[in-house]
């Protein structure tokens, strides 16, 4: 019987011929990556050996530069296993820092047929590169960096077939809304992109597809390689590697089509990701307090350079604050020298490092009581970005900024075409 | 692993932000716990007494990777039994050593406040107050044998891996 991209990759990697839906493999695991959350006093356990410290990226990313006294210990402790195990892949904070999903794709550290693990949940982000990649628990990474092994739960797939383009001022985070609000959640279960219509998208839109599917619930998402992905990782990371596609007669759960053609802007209404998406005109008037662009989902420099067109001579609104957060300082870079960092700050933007910020909850825009934000980043749970009475609608960065141009939920339509 | 207890009762996409909110991860974890629930369900965690069990719905544990499952044991519950499990939720589940069990049935099964009944191993689950007895899904058998051994950290540690507790 064939198999899907997963599910081959979980073959190979745990040394079986075939897997199928249900099995628990054990395989060797390509990469490692490591966050301050993990050097938190509360979470680090000190690792007396590693099984190889080539396989180890290390970054600081949630809580950039260190808002508290404990979050500068975790860099601390960061540091010294860096140091301890002479770590070469570290991204400290300054030239080479960013969040740890971007970083895979800023340095090509995800080669198609790999395994990757990091213990934030977004980790599934690195599956552009068809790759398995999953968020695990901090345990998970400790165990894995030790002995370069892991456990997966093989899960059946859904196939997402792309047809189409997007049309001017849709994004791929409209794409995701739109299967997310009527798919839901895929627990158990891996998401695989395909279809003509992947050609279409860069590799940044279709990374938005599979960082987000963490919101899904989805074991990993993956995408085909074509020539645009090898041109990515070749111009990144010389090492070779070799495409992995499903079989002709991989048996999936479901195979969906979505016409890219046929979207229009979309937003998530506050509390779920899933089974909440309305079209942005039903929330139109919405008053907003904070418009946030950011995120492993939407901070790269597509989002930032889209972001800068909408708002392109114009000026924030007055009572809002937009906080625009390049994914890294990779992103950071390639935005200023476009352009598209100055454009934002003259309409009123503020710009914050690379970091997970207020994604999270953790700093550089934590919402008040009863305040209300609409965001581009991964989350709108209830008091996840800050007060519990606060509340946060999702959609792409253009309707971000042109929400935040007005003060209320705004279609990007309105200044994109 | 056998538990009787009263149960509590919340429903579908309990994600982990819920679980263990951001404002907590500087705190140890036994003050973390007191966190549960913080934002649906004030008050709750000062509640919940040692041994008993919590009931939820589907997907239970979704969102991000955070050790929430470290809080529900911590905060003295004996075990989680919920319609589905979230994939990462359950890892931790099995990192943390805290028995979470996938029971389909067992969330229309019980009042809050009725009294379950639980062979973890076996993965049965009978409503000691009505009667009623069903059957969920067993842990995969290393993982089983994962959360008997005490979870990850114990093990890395017997085996000289990671250095003892501070």
């Amino acid at each position: 019987m064939g198999m899907t991209i997963a599910e081959k990759i979980l073959a190979a990697k745990s040394g079986r011929k075939a897997v199928v839906p249900g099995d628990v493999v054990t395989v060797d695991v390509d990469t490692v990556i490591l966050f301050d959350n993990n050097f938190m006093p509360t979470n680090w356990r000190d690792i007396l050996k590693i099984a190889d410290p080539e396989k180890i990226v290390v970054t600081f990313d949630h809580r950039v530069p260190a808002p508290t006294q404990q979050a500068a210990a975790a860099q601390v402790t960061g540091r010294a296993f860096v140091r301890k195990f002479g770590i070469k892949r570290f991204h400290d904070v300054g030239h080479n820092q960013g969040i740890s999903h971007q970083l895979v794709a800023d340095y090509g550290y995800a080669l198609p047929g790999s395994v990757l693990l990091c213990s934030d949940s977004h980790t599934c982000s690195a599956g552009v590169f068809n790759c398995l990649a999953r968020g695990v628990g901090g345990p998970d990474i400790i165990y894995a960096a030790i002995k370069g092994q892991t456990w997966f739960r093989c899960g059946e797939t859904v196939r997402y077939e792309l047809t189409g383009s997007l049309p001017e001022a849709v994004t791929a985070k409209d794409a995701f809304l739109q299967i997310a609000g009527v798919h839901g959640a895929h627990a158990t279960m891996n998401v695989e992109y395909g279809g003509p219509g992947v050609a279409s998208l860069s590799i940044n839109a279709r990374k938005t597809l599979t960082a987000m599917s963490a919101e899904l619930s989805a074991e990993f998402a993956t995408f085909e390689a074509d020539d645009a992905l090898a041109d990515w990782i070749r111009a990144r990371n010389p090492a070779p590697w070799s495409p992995v596609r499903p079989d002709a007669d991989a048996k999936y759960h479901a195979v969906r089509k979505v016409d890219l053609s046929a979207l229009a802007p979309l937003v998530a209404r506050p509390d779920s990701v899933v089974n909440n998406s309305q079209p942005v005109g039903e929330a139109a008037g919405t008053r907003i307090h904070q418009a946030y662009i950011g995120s492993c989902a939407n901070g790269t420099q597509d989002d930032i350079e889209l972001a800068a067109r909408v708002v392109k001579g114009r000026r924030v609104a007055s009572g809002v604050r937009f906080i625009v957060i390049p994914a890294s300082q990779v992103v950071y870079r390639d935005t200023l020298a476009s352009g598209a960092i100055q454009t934002l700050v003259e309409a009123g933007a503020m710009i914050a490092p690379p970091t997970c910020g207020a994604c999270g909850g953790g700093h550089m825009g934590v919402l008040g009581p009863e305040e209300v934000c609409i965001t581009s980043s991964t989350r709108n749970f209830k008091g996840r970005m800050g007060d519990p009475s606060s509340q946060v609608w999702m959609a792409s960065p253009a309707t971000v900024a042109a929400s935040a141009l007005t003060g209320t939920i705004t279609d990007p339509r309105d200044f994109l075409n | 692993m056998n538990f009787k207890a009263r149960v509590w009762i919340v429903g579908d996409n309990i994600n982990t932000d819920l679980i263990l909110p951001n404002k907590a991860f500087y705190l140890t974890h036994e003050e973390q716990a007191q966190y549960v629930f913080h934002a649906n369900r004030p008050g709750w965690a000062q509640q919940v007494q040692k041994g008993d069990i919590l009931i939820g719905g589907h997907n239970f544990g979704m969102g991000s990777s955070r050790a929430a499952a470290r809080s529900l044991k911590n905060l003295g519950l004996a075990c989680l039994i919920a319609e589905s499990l979230n994939g990462l939720f359950l890892r931790n589940c099995v990192n943390f050593a805290f028995p979470a069990l996938e029971c389909p049935g067992v969330h229309a099964a019980f009042t809050e406040g009725e009294i379950a009944e639980v062979d973890f191993e076996a993965a049965t689950v009978r409503n000691a107050t009505r009667g009623a007895a069903l059957k969920g899904k067993p842990l995969p058998p290393s993982l089983m044998a994962l959360v008997q051994a005490g979870g990850v950290y114990q093990l890395l540690e017997q085996e000289g891996l990671i250095a003892p507790k501070a």
